[in-house]
């Protein structure tokens, strides 16, 4: 291990918390789904740290982080659709603009 | 005949071997990586000055011309000359254009491309950085690319840029699904994901171990030869930058060096492609007689050659054909080819070739078929003519 | 060779002060644009964590998904509305003091328990895994969860042509 597992988690944190901070104060609905991928990659920072230096099966960690990007792809898709269907029904991309349920 | 196909490994070992006599240790593991990146680099720089040059001159002998022969022998000074020519150029940044994004995309551009040397096995013990996931990191590297494409065309502020960056955006992605896919069959058959191991794997008497002497090996080849082709943005996929429709694409609003830069970037991914095509099915640096490295650089300009010769005869297709040649037929195909992969290795020596030739036969033939677009009967006019 | 290791060991600091710079970026750049070239920045930063702590696979399956894929896809977006995205009442809403209050003591609050938790540590570290262990794992004891993310990943594809396809039954 270069640098002790606990400098990594707090990297993991930081990013974790930046992504919060995002995804509360962003109006631009991408500006939501960046934070959230931010947020993703930090939960795979601190799975990789886990499984190189903890004793936990070194699998796991890995495969998990695999299973977070793959789940990152979906969502990012989905969300990517929403906001076309937006641009095309509602030609906006500010979350407090879309304030119907239904139109 | 072995000390010429290791020559460039020997002059290396020479050099460190006389550095390790007053450096300490550490520099000498950063020197010798030191070495290979300039050797790379200068390569890069070489090759693709001179593929510019053999470019226009085939391109001009299809089209029943010289090309390139004012300056210097036969026009081979020709690079040198559009080297000065660019670098003299007054540099023009629009207006309104976002000015850090648009100075770091041709920067950004060039980064991939050299990386991407790296893993290149150019003869035997000649891959600079030898990857367990080789192929992997080729391909990840290379689809970064985008990016500074994308940048180069939001932040010109012109819409023949945007549209061109649109365009890049769904062709890159459309065609590195296939790609990564025909590259599967490759990889089950030498059991590695680096690039070394792959070569080794296609040893054999006189380049009989080639992969494209198979069923899959041949369908694989040409499937991602051609998605090598899009991926590079060259003629018949260079919608990106189709000059009749968008002007210059992403690159419209660049001149002088950094024009020159995307141009350099451009070339380089079409030899790095080239060399993974190379690679993976064309046996990289196996052959009898000839040294490793010329055998790989022969099968390389080969295929930069067909990419040439593409570029003089073929029109350049629309958009819809574009997207509907990635995803109906190149898709599918890439999906049978690894079935068919799969079963190659587990029947025995006849059953296997029958059995492969016949399944990527009809699935040609079914998919084909099945893209050709409705068109209606010729109408008859009773009482029209 | 200790040189190098001490070397490496800064560079990595550094690696990670420069990724969580950027990941601000992310956050708070008013030009959605560059926020997105900021996140593409941290991503590259993150599989170079990755590669140093030798997981090489997923440095480049990283790459190659999420910059290659997920962000030409968010960046293709971001052009296409870009038109209709000019701030003209700023790009932040008005929660901004309270969630910078909130994710500062977040980190805080993480930050004191990642220190003050004993980690099963293993000295020395696991080996490092290759991209054969992780296939063998993943057709192994993680079958199923594989074969569910491809559902997952169907689902998706299906639900994304729905939401966006341009007649409406």
């Amino acid at each position: 291990m270069i640098i002790p597992l606990e400098h990594l988690l707090v990297f993991g944190a930081f990013l974790f918390a930046a992504g919060i901070y995002g995804a509360l104060t962003r109006r631009n609905i991408l500006g939501i789904l960046l934070s959230i991928e931010l947020i993703l990659n930090a939960v795979n920072v601190n799975l990789v740290a886990f499984s190189r230096s903890t004793s936990l099966s070194p699998e796991t960690g890995q495969i998990f982080a695999l299973f977070v990007m793959a789940l990152a792809a979906a969502a990012a898709v989905v969300g990517l659709a929403i906001v076309l269907a937006l641009f095309r029904i509602r030609k906006t991309v500010w979350t407090d603009e879309i304030n119907l349920l239904k139109w | 005949m072995n000390t010429i196909d290791q020559i460039f490994v020997v002059t290396k070992q020479g050099i460190l071997r006389i550095a390790g006599l007053f450096l300490p240790e550490w520099l000498v593991a950063v020197k010798s990586a030191l070495i290979s990146i300039v050797a790379i680099i200068a390569f890069a720089v070489v090759t693709m000055m001179y593929l510019t040059w053999l470019e226009r001159k085939a391109i001009a002998r299809m089209q029943n011309r010289i090309g390139p022969n004012r300056v210097g022998k036969w026009g081979l000074l020709q690079p040198v000359a559009d080297a000065i020519k660019m670098l003299t150029k007054e540099d023009i940044v629009p207006h309104r254009a976002d000015r850090v994004v648009h100075a770091l995309a041709p920067v950004l551009m060039m980064i991939p491309a050299l990386v991407l040397f790296s893993v290149i096995p150019f003869g035997r013990g000649m891959t600079a950085v030898d990857l367990n996931i080789g192929v992997i990191f080729f391909i990840a590297v290379s689809s970064v690319s985008t990016l500074p494409i994308f940048m180069a065309s939001w932040s010109s502020r012109n819409k023949y840029s945007l549209l061109g960056g649109m365009r890049t955006a769904a062709q890159m992605i459309s065609y590195e699904v296939p790609m990564v896919l025909s590259a599967v069959p490759a990889l089950l058959a030498a059991g590695t994901l680096s690039t070394h191991g792959i070569v080794e794997a296609q040893g054999g008497w006189g380049g009989t171990g080639w992969y494209v002497w198979t069923p899959w090996g041949l369908a694989g080849f040409v499937i991602f030869f051609l998605c090598a082709v899009a991926e590079c943005n060259r003629s018949p996929f260079d919608l990106p930058e189709a000059e009749s429709e968008i002007i210059a694409g992403f690159h419209t609003e660049y001149s002088g060096m950094k024009f020159a830069l995307f141009y350099m970037a451009e070339f380089m991914n079409a030899f790095t492609l080239s060399a993974l095509a190379a690679t993976l099915f064309l046996g990289g640096w196996q052959g009898p007689l000839l040294p490793s490295w010329l055998w790989f650089l022969i099968k390389v300009y080969g295929l930069l050659l067909i990419m040439f010769w593409f570029r003089g005869t073929l029109p350049r297709i629309r958009v819809d054909q574009m997207m509907s040649f990635a995803w109906k037929l190149l898709l599918p195909l890439t999906l049978v080819n690894i079935f068919v992969a799969g079963l190659w290795f587990l029947t025995g020596p006849v059953v296997r070739i029958v059995s492969s030739v016949a399944i990527l036969a009809s699935a040609v033939f079914v998919f084909t078929r099945l893209n050709r677009k409705y068109l209606p009967e010729k109408r008859t006019y009773r009482f029209g003519d | 060779m200790e040189t190098l290791a001490f070397l490496f060991q800064w560079g990595l600091y550094a690696l990670l002060a420069v990724t969580a710079v950027a990941a601000v970026g992310v956050v708070t750049l008013a030009n959605i644009f560059h926020a997105a070239l900021c996140l593409v920045a941290v991503l590259i930063g993150v599989a170079a964590v990755y590669a140093a702590l030798s997981a090489g696979f997923l440095a480049a399956v990283q790459i190659l998904i999420y910059v290659g894929a997920i962000m030409t896809l968010v960046i293709f977006a971001i052009m296409l509305t870009e038109r209709i995205a000019t701030p003209a009442s700023g790009t932040a809403n008005r929660l901004v003091f309270p969630a910078a209050l909130g994710s500062l003591v977040l980190f805080i609050v993480l930050s004191r328990l990642i220190f003050s938790t004993a980690w099963p540590l293993r000295p020395g570290g696991n080996a490092p895994l290759t991209a054969e262990d992780l296939g063998r794992a993943l057709m192994g004891p993680y079958a199923l969860p594989f074969e569910v993310i491809s559902v997952v990943l169907v689902a998706a594809l299906v639900g994304a042509l729905v939401i966006a396809r341009k007649d409406r039954p």
